[in-house]
């Protein structure tokens, strides 16, 4: 995980049981046995400094911020904005006022659908994303390229869940505006090469926003290194709360942006003849926003930053590897996405199986796992089948939550077969 | 079209399935148990699982034709899981070859709560079992 945030120092070497203890959610049983929660491509859990803080600041500073004349106010609008601040250090951008909030992912990716592509999309320009990414980072462009007459623009991906570079590449001409790719892929947990995807957007004078929904709990993000235009993720799959998300896109271009939603805070002046927009950050950011939120992600990141990422990444390389092997020695199991590339995702099928029946029947031995086509509906399609059921894993999970996956596995196949 | 035919609100009645119920002490036996429901339930001719029919659930789908012969409605009803299926037929054990009447005064939340498959029925599941109960219901008024 990132470590250039400020708190106390990393403790190392990596004890996962100790780690848990930071979680209180993990104690929780499921009918009278333990929690397996392998969900956490669509939530992670919060540690106990995150709820800290949260419970904190409505204890004992809640108060609008930014305008405020007293206390409570000046201190909320210090947490606020020292959050953001995190948030900066976290991706390593340049500025904190490159940092906008939003309630999440969608938003961040529909504030640039509506903003940057409705004042540079123009009819015969086109948009690239590939068949791999969530509904969120399909709709906003579908809907943009039908508004603007553009071409939406959909780069191949393999068999084996990689997306098809030369493919992509051929996709780019003189009229590409922008490039919306995962970094990882939330149905399959393909790693894209993204550094690759940006310089060859750049080469033509596109833009390129990355969804990092999947990637930023897994390893230090740094956009400066990535030169993307626009880097997007939610909160709570960062061990924060929900409601939250960051849009973080590179100053030049959010200033030439026209402002997304209108009303408080966004503004500089008002009258009934004009309004001024207020400067970056703000512009972007109209009525209260989710302080609360922004404090308690603040929070998740200060709790990265005790972890040391290199161990952090070591132990999840580990449980991936481990229930893969469990996976392959698995009768009649067939693994959905298998890029040389892969993060914390487990997708697989078992013959004769629903994915649905597989998640219910788990589900009632403690093991949580998502099932169905993980919002990714096309690259479903294109490999033919409903859906799969998916387990992801997160650096708190552990080789017997493994076994307790395949042990009930077992049992699933001994009752459906 | 074929008419529907099946045990399940005709041979097998909601008060059968709560009395097989009783027995059982695990889930394991339970959930056995209603997916061996689902096996009784005789299959809708794959003609006609069409989008007309199709009761979308997030997570797994489920086919739905009901039939009014004037006094009683009968139902093809299908899915694509074995669980939901099961859960089809234990619906169709409550709703099928009933008066429109006997489904509107039928309470089918009371009978998923007896059985403790209550959380089946909650919208969040995605199942479409829910769905599929509302249909139920509002055809019944239509007829009633």
């Amino acid at each position: 995980m990132n470590t250039s945030t400020t708190a106390s120092a990393p403790t190392t070497p990596f004890d996962v049981e100790r780690i848990r203890e930071d979680f209180p959610i993990l104690k929780r049983q499921i009918d009278a046995q333990p929690l397996v929660y392998l969900d956490n491509g669509a939530t992670t859990q919060k540690p106990q400094s995150v709820l800290d803080a949260i419970e904190h600041y409505y204890q004992h500073y809640n108060s609008n911020v930014h305008r405020g004349a007293h206390c409570l106010s000046d201190e909320a609008t210090h947490a606020f904005e020292q959050a953001r601040e995190k948030v900066r250090a976290f991706l390593n951008a340049r500025h904190a006022h490159e940092i906008i909030w939003t309630k999440g992912t969608t938003e961040s990716i529909n504030l640039v659908a509506a903003s940057f592509g409705k004042a540079e999309v123009q009819a015969g320009d086109n948009v690239v994303i590939s068949a791999m990414e969530h509904h969120s980072n399909i709709v906003p462009w579908q809907m943009l390229c039908e508004q603007a007459g553009a071409e939406l623009r959909i780069a191949p991906v393999n068999a084996k869940g990689e997306l098809v570079f030369d493919g992509y590449s051929a996709l780019l001409d003189s009229r590409t505006r922008l490039v919306a790719m995962a970094h990882v892929s939330n149905a399959l947990g393909t790693i894209n090469p993204v550094k690759k995807i940006v310089e060859a957007a750049q080469a033509v004078g596109a833009k390129v926003l990355l969804d990092g929904a999947q990637a930023v709990s897994h390893w230090p993000t740094d956009v400066q290194a990535l030169d993307c235009d626009f880097y997007v993720f939610s909160s709570h799959k960062l061990f924060g709360p929900t409601g939250v998300g960051i849009l973080y896109g590179k100053e030049a271009l959010l200033n030439t942006m026209p402002p997304y939603q209108f009303g408080g805070e966004m503004i500089e002046h008002v009258s009934f003849k004009r309004t001024l927009f207020n400067q970056l950050p703000y512009k972007f950011e109209a009525g209260t926003p989710n302080i609360a939120g922004a404090i308690g992600l603040g929070a998740a990141i200060d709790y990265l930053s005790t972890l040391e990422s290199t161990a952090v990444m070591a132990h999840e390389a580990e449980l991936i590897k481990y229930a893969h092997e469990r996976a392959i020695a698995f009768d009649g199991l067939t693994i959905v996405g298998e890029a040389e590339q892969k993060t914390s995702v487990l997708s697989f099928l078992i013959d004769g199986t629903h994915p649905h029946d597989v998640g219910t029947l788990l589900d009632q031995m403690g093991v949580a796992v998502r099932t169905g086509h993980h919002c990714a509906m096309p690259i479903m399609e294109q490999f033919g089948i409903p859906g799969t059921v998916r387990a992801s894993f997160s650096f708190y999970n552990t080789l017997d939550e493994v076994d307790a996956l395949f042990t009930g596995l077992e049992k699933v196949r001994s009752m459906l077969l | 079209m074929s008419e529907p035919s099946q045990p399940f609100g005709d041979t097998i009645t909601s008060q059968d399935l709560l009395e097989d119920l009783a027995f059982f002490d695990t889930w394991e036996e339970r959930y056995k148990y209603i997916i061996d429901l689902g096996k009784q339930l005789p299959s809708m001719p794959e003609e006609l699982k069409t989008e007309e029919r199709l009761v979308r659930g997030c997570q797994s789908q489920v086919w739905l034709e009901p039939v009014f012969d004037g006094q009683n409605l009968r139902f093809w009803v299908d899915s694509d899981a074995f669980i939901v299926k099961g859960l089809l037929a234990v619906v169709m054990s409550a709703y099928n070859h009933q008066s429109p009447g006997a489904i509107q005064s039928f309470d089918i939340e009371h009978f998923f709560g007896q059985i403790d498959l209550l959380k089946h029925l909650s919208p969040t599941r995605g199942n479409g079992l829910r769905a599929v109960v509302k249909r139920i219901q509002s055809l019944a008024d239509t007829y009633a």
